[in-house]
């Protein structure tokens, strides 16, 4: 991401202060993640401490300071998948693409999470790529549809 | 001004000001941790407590971020505010029983032992030290990171921060990172030294008095004098 692109976003919520986090989350949007750089000079710009910038960013889950992939590939872990085989699913995404949850693969194109439930527990086990539901998964369809993300990229 | 109750006592006080200031105003006790003159209050240690309201509708309010209310009834040092108080001062030994600040805090409140698990870590979350930091060095460079159980004092990515000119003022008005409190006893998980040791002053010196806050400052050289005189009285 390219600092005039931060600067446009800034320009776009004029500089308020409470609008840090909607201009955050637009930064997120683009970018993925939150890089220290772009930190930075979202405080300096703003004129804010970065300890404060910081502190925000920690405190809310759905900001990510580390780097994230292109596709995210969420695995519902709630009671209703869990019983249906949803540890089965997540150990065989993990061990297809050699990470943990809360990693990225080293190529950028992965990001593995789990998540509690997705409110579709009769399509469960449930596993969710780049907002896409898929139900009724088991090991040989995860293999399958981890494939057809990783031609793509 | 306003007009308000506070322990019996009908005082009149400034719009603006808090429950802990008419408390000090009036000279009535009230135990503080997180606050400090110079720096905004914060309510974090919650020692500073007190009842307010009449009958069954009572509350318990952190009298340093209160206002004062016209027609307020307060109470400070009630049964109900002493023990919640008892028990606070309990869970921050638990997490921090190094502190000096918290062992003195649990020996003037008689508090004898933690019957929680003891943590013994080196940070109460009390945020005097980002207060201190942002408001008289005029730094800002130390906040809250995380959150829940992993919330933390820290510099942005825990790294060495720019703003930082290590002033140590940050240190300096830290209750929790201190050498532990040596009492007179050896130390457990409450040493409680100075509220167990006995008034020696006025037993051995009868036309003064002493005012050492908390009493047993003096022991160091009456106490083993007086330890002596036992032995020897033994043999």
């Amino acid at each position: 991401m390219k600092k005039a692109d931060i600067d446009k976003i800034l320009k776009k919520h004029d500089y308020k202060k409470s609008s840090l986090i909607s201009i955050l989350q637009d930064i997120q949007e683009v970018n993925r993640w939150l890089p220290p750089e772009i930190l930075k000079q979202v405080s300096e710009k703003m004129n804010i401490p970065l300890i404060d910038v910081y502190s925000l960013t920690t405190f809310y889950k759905s900001f990510y300071l580390k780097p994230r992939g292109k596709h995210i590939i969420t695995v519902c872990s709630g009671t209703a998948c869990h019983v249906r085989g949803g540890p089965r699913i997540l150990n065989e995404i993990k061990s297809q693409l050699n990470i943990d949850v809360d990693e990225t693969t080293p190529d950028k194109n992965f990001s593995l999470e789990t998540v509690r439930c997705l409110g579709a527990c009769a399509l469960g086990p449930l596993m969710v790529v780049d907002k896409k539901y898929y139900g009724q998964m088991n090991p040989k369809k995860v293999v399958s549809t981890i494939k057809k993300f990783s031609k793509k990229k | 001004m306003i007009n308000l109750m506070i322990d019996g006592l009908d005082v009149q006080v400034e719009e603006g000001a808090s429950l802990l200031d008419v408390a000090q105003f009036y000279g009535i006790p009230v135990p503080t941790l997180c606050h400090h003159d110079g720096l905004t209050d914060y309510g974090a240690c919650r020692l500073c407590i007190v009842e307010i309201g009449k009958g069954k509708n009572t509350k318990l309010v952190s009298s340093c971020t209160y206002p004062a209310e016209q027609g307020l009834f307060v109470r400070t040092n009630s049964k109900r505010v002493v023990e919640a108080r008892k028990m606070l001062v309990e869970l921050l030994l638990a997490m921090c029983p190094s502190s000096k600040i918290i062992q003195d805090l649990a020996s003037a409140m008689e508090v004898k032992k933690v019957r929680f698990k003891v943590e013994h870590g080196d940070c109460i979350l009390c945020g005097l030290c980002v207060r201190m930091c942002e408001e008289q060095m005029m730094a800002k460079a130390i906040g809250f990171v995380n959150r829940g159980k992993d919330r933390k004092i820290s510099t942005p990515f825990d790294a060495k921060s720019d703003v930082c000119r290590t002033c140590g003022g940050c240190m300096y008005i830290c209750p929790a990172c201190e050498l532990r409190c040596e009492g007179p006893d050896a130390p457990g998980d409450v040493c409680g030294g100075c509220a167990n040791v006995e008034p020696v002053c006025l037993e051995d010196e009868n036309d003064k008095m002493c005012f050492m806050d908390p009493c047993g400052w003096c022991y160091n050289e009456l106490g083993r004098k007086k330890e002596k005189e036992k032995k020897n009285n033994k043999l």
